[in-house]
């Protein structure tokens, strides 16, 4: 009688949790809902850890779907350099030279200003869930906070990287922690996001430290100042014009 | 025959001004010949080493294929045809696939172009034949600029990440199996050789290649599908435009030095019909014709030309023949322009170069002898003869 009720018991919590456990799919759409938005504009900062010293660069960016325009802010060196992302393509207008280029091949894979980010992880489409197969492989705590663990593979060929594995705060749907491997299996590169803000109705990292895993060096940190969602984004912002 | 020997008479009695004349027009022979071997040599030099190193006897580029323009490499690669298949298997040609991709030595990432070459092909002097696998390592092959740059020695691992057929990001290790001596650069700056079956099955074009070079028993049709013939025109084309403008860079030099010579020459005229009145006079009224008398003077404007090539050859020639033999050491760097120059050029001095020059530097000679010498065509004899300035 007692091992019956035991049975049944164990039954029940294992039927509990595999209720309480969102499918990946639902969690890559609650990831998306926090992450993704229709514009946004954001101030930041990134402080790039080299061998020696570090450095900040301050920049404000405003997207929309796949555009996106950047300009910076500070050192001196780099106020007024512009970025602007079209879909796939990538312009930098540098007031040093009063020069606008188009980056391309050899160009794109160059880390931006020395950081642990090449321009074409910055041409990534960040939305994963039309991209991706996810599985939830079990659950870990990370910063205090419990964690799903998803394994992400790719449902074509045609996409950056075929294996991510997130860290997904169980509450929250923000990821936590999130790795990038090459085909191979190799780990490429790695992302922490922490200092998780409440932004209305959806939650936003107000830290992420980006780290090549192949590269040297401490990473990437990226500080969010100011960020607002579906804003209001003048049309000439998402042009060439801007450039100048 | 008279005016030769007059002229002759007259130079010499000029003594150290004529010496110094003839001299600086000498150097200028020198120079010219030296300095137009030197670049006949670097671009004799440089195509024979493209040749072993980089063109072959020719290339077929894929037609997406545009070495100017990156963005066109990820498409520039298909199916080899089957003429192509045949030449690389009987060793007559050799394909390459090209692919972008960013290695990391000591932790530091570098952009380079990953290129398969059928490994032991004897197209291009690249040693390929370290490139056949062993154990599970994957060979590559570099020049010593990149493994200068990328602090590279041989059996070092380095990890490259590149994108396949797809876009996808993978990563592998690669064991340096071998580093060469190019003084061509475009095999070498930032360049890592591995083999192509090794490469195609990486980037998941199995088959595909993006160049075809070509060897000297090479029978290929001229018109191939998808694929446009690059003859030595074209592959020698960026070679020839920079020695050009070396070539014409490096003229002023010794243009200068002409000039100046031709300037002396010219004063030198001027200053003889000047002083010389009298005796033009006497010629005249001695029943020579102006033209006869204007031909004197120009002959011995012009044996300065004749007298500064006999005095170029005694040192020139032993000298030119000794850089000849030994070459010249080429300046720490020049490689970098991207151009192919060896370490040390051998000047290449032709029969057509030095008689063209020589040629050159008596009708320029002749010419500003000439011009002052009109003059007497003007003169009326008797008042010549008094040494009335006309």
């Amino acid at each position: 009688m007692t091992h019956t009720i035991h049975m049944t018991a164990g039954l029940l919590l294992i039927t509990s949790i595999a209720a309480a456990q969102p499918s990946g799919k639902e969690i890559l759409d609650r990831i998306d809902q926090n992450m993704s938005a229709e514009s946004r504009y954001v101030k930041s900062k990134m402080i790039i850890h080299g061998p020696r010293t570090s450095r900040t660069i301050e920049s404000e960016t405003w997207a929309a779907g796949e555009s996106a325009f950047t300009e910076y802010l500070a050192p001196a060196r780099e106020r007024g350099t512009k970025m602007l992302k079209l879909e796939d393509q990538l312009w930098i207008f540098s007031p040093a030279t009063d020069r606008t280029i188009q980056l391309s091949g050899h160009l794109l894979r160059q880390s931006v200003m020395g950081s642990d980010l090449s321009y074409e992880d910055m041409m990534e489409d960040p939305d994963l869930a039309s991209k991706y197969d996810a599985v939830v492989t079990g659950s870990e705590t990370v910063d205090d906070r419990e964690c799903w663990i998803v394994e992400m593979h790719a449902k074509t060929e045609d996409v950056a990287y075929q294996k991510r594995k997130l860290w997904v705060d169980r509450q929250r749907f923000i990821p936590l922690k999130e790795e990038l491997y090459a085909k191979s299996g190799q780990l490429l590169k790695k992302t922490e996001l922490s200092d998780i803000q409440q932004h209305g109705s959806r939650w936003y990292p107000g830290r992420i430290v980006y780290k090549d895993m192949l590269k040297t060096g401490s990473g990437t940190e990226f500080i969010v100042d100011e960020i607002s969602f579906d804003v209001e984004i003048p049309e000439y912002l998402l042009s060439k014009a801007a450039l100048r | 025959m008279i005016a030769f020997k007059l002229a002759y008479r007259n130079l010499v009695g000029a003594g150290l001004r004529t010496f110094l004349i003839v001299f600086v027009l000498s150097v200028s022979y020198v120079l010219i010949i030296f300095m137009n071997g030197l670049y006949r040599g670097w671009e004799r030099e440089g195509k024979f080493e493209m040749i072993r190193w980089e063109v072959g006897q020719g290339q077929y580029w894929q037609e997406n294929y545009d070495p100017y323009d990156p963005v066109t490499l990820t498409d520039a690669h298909a199916p080899l045809p089957a003429s192509f298949e045949r030449a690389t298997e009987n060793g007559s040609a050799a394909a390459i696939l090209v692919t972008q991709a960013t290695v990391y030595p000591e932790g530091r990432m570098l952009g380079i172009m990953l290129k398969g070459i059928s490994a032991g092909q004897e197209v291009l002097a690249i040693p390929t034949d370290l490139l056949i696998p062993k154990d599970n390592e994957i060979p590559a092959v570099i020049g010593t600029r990149f493994a200068q740059n990328a602090n590279l020695a041989e059996g070092d691992h380095i990890l490259v990440r590149w994108r396949d057929v797809n876009g996808t990001f993978d990563a592998t290790e690669l064991t340096i199996s071998g580093i060469f001596n190019s003084s061509v650069p475009a095999v070498d700056n930032s360049q890592v050789w591995i083999s192509l079956d090794r490469l195609q099955q990486m980037t998941g074009m199995p088959g595909e290649a993006t160049i075809l070079v070509i060897g000297e028993d090479a029978v290929l049709p001229a018109e191939v599908a998808g694929w446009e013939f690059q003859g030595h025109d074209v592959l020698f084309a960026e070679l020839d435009q920079m020695i050009k403008t070396k070539s014409i860079g490096g003229s002023v030099f010794y243009l200068i030095l002409l000039a100046l010579a031709l300037l002396a020459v010219f004063d030198t005229q001027v200053l003889s019909i000047f002083r010389r009145q009298r005796e033009i006079g006497t010629y005249i009224s001695m029943g020579m014709t102006r033209r006869q008398v204007v031909g004197l003077f120009t002959v011995e404007g012009a044996m300065h030309a004749v007298l500064a090539l006999l005095l170029g050859a005694i040192y020139g020639i032993p000298l030119l023949l000794y850089v000849g033999s030994k070459g010249l050491g080429m300046p720490e760097g020049t490689d970098s322009f991207g151009m192919a120059a060896a370490q040390r050029i051998m000047p290449y001095y032709s029969l057509a170069l030095v008689i063209g020059t020589v040629v050159l530097v008596i009708i320029a000679t002749t010419i500003v002898s000439y011009m002052p010498s009109r003059k007497i065509a003007k003169m009326n004899p008797t008042e010549a003869i008094r040494g009335k300035i006309q």
